[in-house]
C-alpha cells in the first residue's frame, strides 16, 4: 500500500470508534424511529406494520399539534430572550473580572453537580404556598395569606431559565473573552462614552457568542418536557408532552414517532439556518 | 430437602403455634446469614437455575412493605434474590415492558383488571400452575373471578390487594358534611378554584366526570356532558398530579384542598398526622391490583414467590404497611385488627359493594379516550 493510500485511510481508521458510536447510538435508533413514523396502531394489541401516511397527515394537518408546536416554539423563544437578559450581564462581569474567574467559573458549573429534575422541583419549595417565599412575606406581614405562584406558564419559563442560563453565560464568555480589551479602550480614547465603546464595539463582537448560546438554550428548552410536567398546570405542555403522551399513556409509538421526527425537523431546521449564517464553530466553541 | 420445603415445614409450625414468632424470623434470619456466608463452592453442589426475581410496584410506602416483609424474609428462606423496581403509572411501565427483552421484567404489581386484559391482548402473559400457589385458596373468589373472565382457560396473576380513587379533602377547609352533600361535584366546585386537584389518568377524570353528569362509569351515554366535567375540572384545577408521592405533597402543603386520590396514599397521609378526610362517593372507583407474571419469566421461581406473598402473615404485614387491604377473604383469614378500619375494606368477601372497571368497556374505547384527553386537556 502506498503512502499516500495509507494517510488517505488514517484518519477514517481514527474516526471509525466515534463514526461506529454515532451509527449505532443514532442512526439506527433514528432509522427505527422513521420505520415506526409509518406503522399504524391498533386498538389493542400489537401495531400494524406497514408503509402508511395517516400519522404524518394527522401531525402536519391537526391544528391541535400546531397549536402546541406554536406554543412550545414560544415558550423556547421566551426562554432564550430572559436567558440572554440575565446571561450577558453575568458572562461580562465574569470576563472583566480580574482574580477570581476561576471560582465565577466554578460556580457558574456547579449546578450541573445536581440533578436538572432536583433543581426543578426545588422552586415547589421556593414558590409553593408552604415554600421559602411565602413563608417570608407572611412573616413579614407583607401578606396576608399565601399567593399561588406556582403551576402555570410563567414557572414553566422560570425553571428553564434556570436550568439553560449557563449554558448562555458560557457561550457569551467564551465570546468576550475572546475580545482585546484594547479596543474598548481604543474607543474610548477617541471620544466614545464607555456606553458607545460597549454597544458600537464589544456588543457587535460578542454577537456570535449571543447567538449560539441563543441556539442552545432554544433547541433544549423546545426539547424538554420535565419542567412543565413539574411546574406546569393542565394546560400547561410542550411538544415534547405529546410526544411523551402518546407513546407511554396512549401507547400509540407510531404516532409518538412521528411526533418526534416532526419536532426533529422543525429544530434542525433551526439550526440549519443558523449553520448557514453563522456557521457552527461558534458553538463548539462554546461548547468546549 | 429443597429451601421451600424447609420454608413451608417452618412456616407449617409457626401456624400451628409449635414455633413462636420470634424463633420463626430468627431461624430465616439464620438460613439468610447461612447462604450469604457459604463459600463459592457450595454452589456447585446444588443446581439452582434462577438466582434473581424481579419485581416491579408503585414504590414508596407499598415498595418497603414489601422489602421488609416478603421479599427479605423470601431471599432467606430461598436463596433468590429479589429486585425490585418502580414505576409512577401502569402505561408508562407496559411500555417498558413492551420495548424489553424477554425475561428481563418478571411479577409486576398491576392495577385494575383492565392492565391484566392489556398485558393479555399484547401477549405478554404466562400459564400459572395453581398447585404451585397453594394459598389462592384464601383469596377472595370475586377477585379471581373478574381475571377468569378474560383468561377463562388459565390465570397468568393472582388478585393481591384492592382499593378505591375516592375523594380526599383537607378538613380544615371543607368540612365532612360538605364532602358528603356534594360529592364527586366538589372537584367542578367554583368556590375551590385554584385549589383543586386531579390525577393525570384519562380513566380516573373520565369515571370521575361520569359521576358529575349522573351517569354509570361502566355505561357513559352522553359522552359530550362528560367531556364539558373534565374541561370544568381543568379550568377549576391547579395541578394534575402524576404519582402518589406528588398527590401526597400537594394535600400535605395546602397546594390544593381536595382531589381524588388512593385510599392507601391518604391512610398514610391520615397517619402522618394530617386532617385529610377520604370519602368514597356512591359509584366511587373501585380498583384491584395484581401479582402479574410476565412472559419470558422463570415461572416456577415466580409462583413460589407469589406463594410466599399470598401468606397470611405476608399479605397482612404487606397490607399493612401499604393501607390498602390484602385479597385475602376475610370471612376465612383473620386479617388482624388494622385492616378492618382500612378505607374500601369488605368484610363481606364478595366485594358487592365496591364498583370496578368493567375491562371491556374501558379497554374498548381507551385508544379514542386517552386521545381525546391529551386535547382536551389542552384547552380543545
Amino acid at each position: 500500500m502506498s503512502v499516500e493510500a495509507r494517510e488517505r485511510r488514517q484518519p477514517w481508521i481514527l474516526l471509525s470508534p466515534a463514526l461506529g458510536a454515532v451509527a449505532l447510538l443514532l442512526l439506527v435508533p433514528l432509522l427505527f424511529i422513521v420505520v415506526y413514523s409509518f406503522w399504524l396502531r391498533s386498538a389493542v394489541g400489537p401495531d400494524t406494520a406497514g408503509f402508511h401516511l395517516d400519522n404524518w397527515q394527522r401531525a402536519l394537518t391537526d391544528p391541535f399539534y400546531r397549536y402546541i408546536l406554536f406554543n412550545t416554539l414560544k415558550i423556547a423563544a421566551i426562554t432564550t430572550f430572559f436567558c440572554a437578559l440575565l446571561g450577558y450581564p453575568a458572562a461580562y462581569f465574569i470576563t472583566r473580572s480580574s482574580g477570581n474567574k476561576l471560582i465565577l467559573l466554578l460556580l457558574l458549573m456547579l449546578p450541573f453537580w445536581i440533578s436538572y429534575i432536583i433543581r426543578t422541583m426545588s422552586w415547589i419549595n421556593i414558590l409553593g404556598s408552604s415554600g421559602a417565599l411565602n413563608t417570608f412575606l407572611l412573616s413579614t406581614g407583607v401578606i396576608s395569606s399565601p399567593i399561588q405562584m406556582l403551576y402555570n406558564e410563567a414557572t414553566v419559563i422560570l425553571g428553564l431559565v434556570h436550568f439553560l442560563l449557563p449554558f448562555m453565560v458560557l457561550n457569551i464568555y467564551v465570546s468576550l473573552d475572546g475580545i482585546d480589551t484594547n479596543l474598548e479602550d481604543a474607543a474610548t480614547s477617541l471620544g466614545a462614552t464607555r456606553w458607545q465603546a460597549f454597544t458600537q464595539v464589544t456588543l457587535p463582537l460578542s454577537l456570535p457568542g449571543l447567538a449560539a448560546g441563543g441556539l442552545l438554550c432554544f433547541v433544549l428548552g423546545a426539547g424538554t418536557y420535565i419542567t412543565p410536567l413539574i411546574l406546569g398546570g393542565p394546560r400547561d405542555a410542550m411538544f415534547a408532552n405529546l410526544v411523551f403522551e402518546a407513546i407511554i399513556t396512549q401507547l400509540n409509538w407510531p404516532m409518538g414517532s412521528a411526533l418526534s421526527l416532526l419536532l426533529l425537523f422543525v429544530l434542525g431546521a433551526l439550526v440549519a439556518l443558523y449553520n448557514r449564517y453563522l456557521g457552527m464553530s461558534q458553538l463548539t466553541k462554546g461548547l468546549g | 430437602m429443597d429451601n421451600t420445603t424447609r420454608y413451608n415445614r417452618l412456616l407449617e409450625r409457626y401456624r400451628n403455634g409449635d414455633l413462636d414468632r420470634r424463633s420463626f424470623l430468627g431461624l430465616i434470619g439464620a438460613a439468610g446469614a447461612a447462604y450469604g456466608v457459604q463459600t463459592p463452592f457450595a454452589k456447585m453442589a446444588f443446581a439452582q437455575d434462577v438466582t434473581q426475581v424481579r419485581f416491579d410496584g408503585w414504590g414508596g410506602v407499598v415498595s418497603e412493605a414489601f422489602r421488609r416483609h416478603a421479599f427479605d424474609p423470601y431471599t432467606a428462606a430461598t436463596g433468590i434474590n429479589v429486585v425490585d423496581g418502580t414505576f409512577a403509572g401502569g402505561d408508562e411501565y407496559l411500555a417498558q415492558v413492551r420495548s424489553s427483552r424477554e425475561g428481563e421484567y418478571n411479577i409486576a404489581h398491576l392495577s385494575g383488571v383492565f392492565d391484566y386484559a392489556r398485558y393479555v391482548n399484547f401477549g405478554l402473559d404466562v400459564e400459572l400452575n395453581l398447585d404451585n400457589i397453594p394459598n389462592m385458596g384464601l383469596v377472595m373468589e370475586a377477585l379471581t373471578n373478574a381475571y377468569r373472565g378474560i383468561t377463562p382457560d388459565h390465570l397468568s396473576a393472582v388478585p393481591y390487594n384492592y382499593g378505591t380513587t375516592g375523594l380526599a379533602y383537607n378538613r380544615k377547609y371543607i368540612s365532612d358534611e360538605e364532602m358528603r352533600e356534594k360529592g364527586a361535584m366538589i372537584l367542578i366546585d367554583e368556590a375551590y378554584q385554584g385549589k383543586i386537584g386531579g390525577w393525570q389518568d384519562w380513566r380516573t377524570r373520565m369515571w370521575y366526570a361520569a359521576l358529575q353528569t349522573g351517569q354509570s362509569p361502566n355505561d357513559i351515554q352522553d359522552l359530550d356532558a362528560a367531556w364539558d366535567a373534565i374541561r370544568s375540572h381543568r379550568d377549576l384545577a391547579l395541578k394534575y398530579w402524576g404519582s402518589g408521592a406528588e398527590l401526597m405533597s400537594l394535600l400535605a402543603e395546602e397546594e390544593i384542598y381536595v382531589t381524588e386520590g388512593w385510599s392507601g396514599r391518604i391512610a398514610a397521609l391520615q397517619e402522618q398526622g394530617h386532617d385529610i378526610g377520604y370519602y368514597d362517593p356512591p359509584n366511587g372507583f373501585g380498583w384491584q391490583e395484581c401479582l402479574f407474571v410476565i412472559k419470558g419469566s422463570p415461572v416456577e421461581a415466580c409462583e413460589e414467590l407469589i406463594n410466599f406473598m399470598l401468606a397470611p402473615e405476608t399479605s397482612i404485614a404487606v397490607a399493612e404497611g401499604q393501607n390498602y387491604p390484602p385479597a385475602l377473604d376475610g370471612t376465612k383469614v383473620d386479617l388482624g385488627e388494622k385492616i378492618p378500619t382500612l378505607p374500601a375494606y369488605d368484610p363481606t368477601g364478595t366485594l358487592e359493594a365496591l364498583t370496578f372497571a368493567d375491562p371491556t368497556y374501558w379497554n374498548g374505547n381507551e385508544a379514542e379516550w386517552s386521545e381525546t384527553f391529551a386535547r382536551v386537556q389542552r384547552g380543545f
